[in-house]
């Protein structure tokens, strides 16, 4: 790697407190005293990414009010994925784990610009390092914010939150060694979903008894494939948008040989532009993103109720073979008692669960909307302004 | 007679009575010299104060000596009043003459018809008041438009007709408002007459637009697409520019072809423009020599001026390439971000029809909506980006070409002048030789020899002077002229960004109270 990426690597440290975008994409979190997370500090060194998550509690089973730990991106997939395994979290929506921390792609650039290096001139240089320190900054920020909603999420749920392993999580001050799923455990996942997608199809073609569940069914999965529609298109856009500024930025200063005045005008509003992609990737790409997470964790609550519904509908047909036997019934009937418990146990849960993701999304989609609106509303007024001023004064000077 | 009491400012209409004579007299063969030679005399552009004063006079000269249609133009011109109603009565009456005689006799002429004109010469202060302020404008009040690109004919022969009209209220011209329909080759052909007459005095002549074989052959194969259409317009566009450009310039528009260019309705066919023919291949190796020789020639220029400029030059054509291939980038990259932002739009829009709640449907519904307009907004930011900015920008380019080749051109006479020192160096060793060898018939021979390059250097010495002070005098114009054309350019492309900044503000605007309304 060249020498300007390493030096970015290493022991960057930010605090991001002060530019956290915490709240940005989920709304709804009744933070009460009880049991307050954020991750308070963010370390980025080569190729991991180190938290510190910090907690406040009064809760009775911690032991102590306030107490931090540093975590890594693994350790929060395997709190995800112990939630997800957990039978007992059926019903609900587990929240989605936390994207993994990517630098690649501003790796990637920052290389090409140290190759590139000689042959443009020193403020061309500076000025596209600049750029993609603040880029690589934004990304940064972007994922301790997805980090910490997760962990507000869980926090948030009246079940979730009792979670043990989430206590583990959160006080055990040594390494949690969760290693990373080796090959095999790799090849395990692979099949078991292909097997679990094979089974949705299935289990989605079982009617459903309740009508709510029915309609969510068939709205989830039709939002669920816009969503995704719609976050690959937005990603599209604002990266063409991006790619827009580092060409103003060549014009001005090419320009500034013969207009010195035209060429601040084009800087300053390449500055704008980039903080306008910038902005419409937080508010829509992001909100896009998170939900098409979110979506995809309530389809597969519905999954898991539907599975339960069959599982239901085969104990009752096994008990009706077994009493016209009349052989086992027992044992019939008591899986028969399981199944319908668990049914019934993930159908309640399940409604709640789907109706406050509802609320959640519209909340989330508001306020993210309104936010867009605005700040382009600003910029554009912002850059109005500039370009009414520079064009008064190359006029006022004939 | 207006035009002498331009060049000696305070005593005018007074003086002008007193002694019209030798002061016609003096003006008139300078003009009369421009008229015939085709040279621009450096003596008599020293006296013009305005390069614009100096062309009113000429031009009533050189449209008296054209002749043909003299007396019906006499009445339609009105902008010069009274003043060319009078001056034009005089020439009228010696139009006949006029035709075929020297400077001098024509001089004299209106010089005696002057005299009983005293009556007029009161009424002359106020139309001479008026075309000095006119001309202090720099207006020539004269504009040329190319517009209405027509196809004609079909197939590989078809070919693309242009409609140029100009509209002016100078005299010359038979009428005030013209049109008439040429074609590309025309406009090629006029660049050829052009350079060949003033590329040797240093002119700077404004190239015109490139050749373009693929561009022509789809819009002859008739393929009726935007890129076609985009071709249309660029290439009409720059025949636009093209022929503004040399309207402007002071001593092309005096050039008959020009104005047959503008006038004429049916132009003969310009041969040597098609790039497979004979004359094309001729002036590839013409060029290519020229190429080659250009690295030899380097002038021991007691002027640094020339040198520091052709030096600017040089740079400044290569700020200008690295800029519009940026700019044609830009314009590549907002057209992805048109087509991507109309993508989303659509999918946008799907989105907001699956959401249940319906307030925030309809807030996606108007999201893809804004979206969209967004995307409209983009792409008509993209096209003036593109005709604005980057037309200009290979304007530019290509005129800087045109400045090198002035510099080249007196770099030339230069190399001649030298040359024809020393051809006369060695001539005179010759004599030497032949005096010391004492043979008297071939000795005379190389006197007269010696006389002929005397006269030939001191001939090529007198062009390259005149030859340097015109290319000073083009380039100052030009260095005028491009930081005008610059600087009105940039001030479009800035409005046009303010334009669509402003419907920016506007649509979102319009969207957010949809958004609040999200319950």
């Amino acid at each position: 790697m060249g020498s300007i990426a390493a030096q970015l690597f290493s022991g960057l440290s930010r605090d991001i407190k002060s530019g956290s975008s915490l709240g940005s994409v989920n709304v709804d979190l009744q933070t009460d005293a009880t049991l307050q997370v954020d991750i308070s500090d963010a370390l980025s060194e080569r190729d991991k990414v180190k938290f510190t998550v910090h907690t406040k509690s009064t809760l009775p089973n911690f032991k102590q009010n306030e107490f931090s730990v540093v975590r890594q991106h693994e350790e929060f997939i395997w709190l995800h994925d112990s939630f997800v395994e957990n039978e007992e979290y059926a019903g609900y929506i587990i929240p989605p784990a936390p994207p993994r921390p990517d630098f690649d792609a501003s790796r990637e650039k920052l290389q090409k610009l140290g190759e590139g290096e000689g042959s443009m001139t020193k403020e061309e240089f500076t000025k596209m390092k600049q750029e993609l320190e603040a880029e690589y900054l934004a990304i940064f920020k972007k994922t301790v914010a997805m980090h910490e909603v997760f962990l507000c999420r869980v926090a948030a749920h009246p079940v979730l939150r009792k979670d043990m392993n989430f206590h583990v999580f959160l006080e055990y001050n040594q390494d949690l060694s969760v290693r990373g799923k080796n090959k095999r455990e790799k090849m395990e996942d692979f099949f078991k979903n292909v097997v679990k997608s094979a089974d949705g199809v299935l289990v989605a073609g079982v009617k459903d008894v309740d009508d709510f569940f029915e309609h969510e069914k068939t709205f989830l999965l039709e939002y669920h494939n816009r969503v995704k529609d719609a976050s690959s298109k937005s990603d599209r856009m604002i990266r063409s948008h991006k790619s827009k500024s580092p060409h103003c930025l060549i014009i001005s200063t090419c320009l500034g040989k013969f207009f010195l005045k035209v060429s601040e005008l084009f800087e300053k509003t390449r500055k704008i532009e980039a903080r306008v992609a910038a902005d419409e990737d937080l508010k829509l790409a992001d909100l896009l993103k998170y939900y098409l997470r979110e979506s995809q964790a309530a389809k597969d609550l519905l999954y898991r109720r539907g599975r339960a519904l069959v599982d239901y509908e085969n104990a009752n047909k096994a008990l009706d073979k077994a009493r016209a036997k009349n052989k086992d019934v027992l044992q019939a009937e008591t899986s028969q008692q399981v199944c319908c418990q668990k049914f019934e146990k993930i159908s309640e849960s399940a409604k709640q669960e789907l109706i406050d993701f509802k609320t959640r999304r519209v909340a989330a989609f508001r306020k993210n909307l309104v936010e867009l609106a605005e700040l382009e509303l600003k910029h554009a007024k912002g850059n109005l302004q500039l370009l009414q001023s520079c064009v008064g004064v190359l006029k006022g000077d004939t | 007679m207006a035009a002498s009491s331009r060049r000696n400012p305070p005593p005018l209409p007074g003086a002008e009575n007193q002694d019209p004579l030798s002061e016609m007299a003096d003006e008139d063969s300078d003009e009369g010299e421009d008229i015939f030679v085709g040279n621009s005399n450096p003596v008599a552009e020293a006296f013009q104060p305005d390069t614009a004063n100096g062309e009113e006079p000429a031009d009533l000269f050189s449209e008296a000596e054209t002749s043909t249609a003299v007396n019906s133009s006499i009445t339609t011109s009105k902008s010069n009043g009274v003043h060319s109603d009078n001056e034009n009565d005089l020439f009228a009456e010696v139009s006949v003459e006029l035709s075929m005689e020297n400077p001098s006799t024509t001089a004299k002429s209106s010089g005696a018809e002057f005299t009983p004109s005293l009556t007029r010469s009161a009424t002359q202060p106020e139309s001479m008041e008026q075309l000095e302020e006119e001309k202090d404008e720099d207006s020539f009040d004269m504009e040329v438009a190319v517009t209405n690109p027509e196809k004609i004919g079909d197939g590989m022969n078809a070919y693309m007709a242009y409609k140029v009209s100009t509209r002016t209220t100078l005299p010359m011209f038979r009428n005030r408002t013209f049109s008439v329909w040429r074609r590309f080759s025309d406009f090629l052909g006029l660049y050829e007459k052009l350079s060949v007459k003033h590329s040797l005095n240093g002119c700077i002549i404004p190239p015109p637009p490139e050749k373009s074989v693929v561009g022509m052959t789809k819009v002859k194969v008739g393929k009726d697409d935007s890129s076609s259409a985009d071709f249309v317009e660029r290439r009409r566009a720059a025949l636009e520019r093209y022929l503004q450009r040399v309207v402007c310039h002071p001593s092309l528009l005096q050039d008959p072809d020009v104005r047959e260019f503008l006038e004429r309705d049916e132009l003969p066919r310009a041969v040597g423009t098609h790039t497979l023919s004979g004359a094309g291949f001729l002036k590839m190796i013409n060029r290519a020599s020229d190429a080659v020789s250009k690295m030899t020639i380097k002038i021991s220029d007691s002027d640094a001026w020339f040198d520091n400029k052709l030096q600017e030059v040089e740079s400044e054509e290569l700020q200008l390439r690295k800029l519009h291939a940026v700019v044609d980038s830009l314009v590549n990259h907002r057209k992805e971000l048109c087509g991507n932002t109309a993508v989303f739009a659509k999918s946008m829009a799907m989105l907001g029809n699956s959401e249940d709640n319906t307030a925030l449907s309809r807030a996606l519904s108007q999201l893809a909506e804004v979206e969209d307009k967004m995307e409209t907004l983009h792409q008509e930011q993209a096209a003036s980006d593109f005709f604005i900015l980057a037309e200009l920008l290979a304007d530019y380019i290509r005129l800087l070409g045109a400045v090198r080749g002035c510099f080249e051109q007196r770099m030339k006479t230069w190399q001649r002048w030298q040359e024809a020192q020393s051809t006369l160096q060695k001539k005179r060793e010759v004599e030497a030789k032949l005096l010391w060898a004492n043979k008297p018939d071939k000795l005379q021979q190389a006197k007269e020899e010696i006389t002929e390059w005397e006269g030939k250097v001191t001939q090529y010495e007198r062009d390259f002077d005149r030859i340097s002070v015109t290319v000073r005098k083009e380039f100052l114009r030009f260095e005028k002229e491009k930081s005008k054309d610059f600087k009105s350019q940039i001030v479009k492309y800035l409005e046009s960004l303010l334009q669509s900044q402003q419907r920016h503000v506007k649509f979102w605007e319009a969207f957010l109270p949809e958004a609040k309304a999200i319950a």
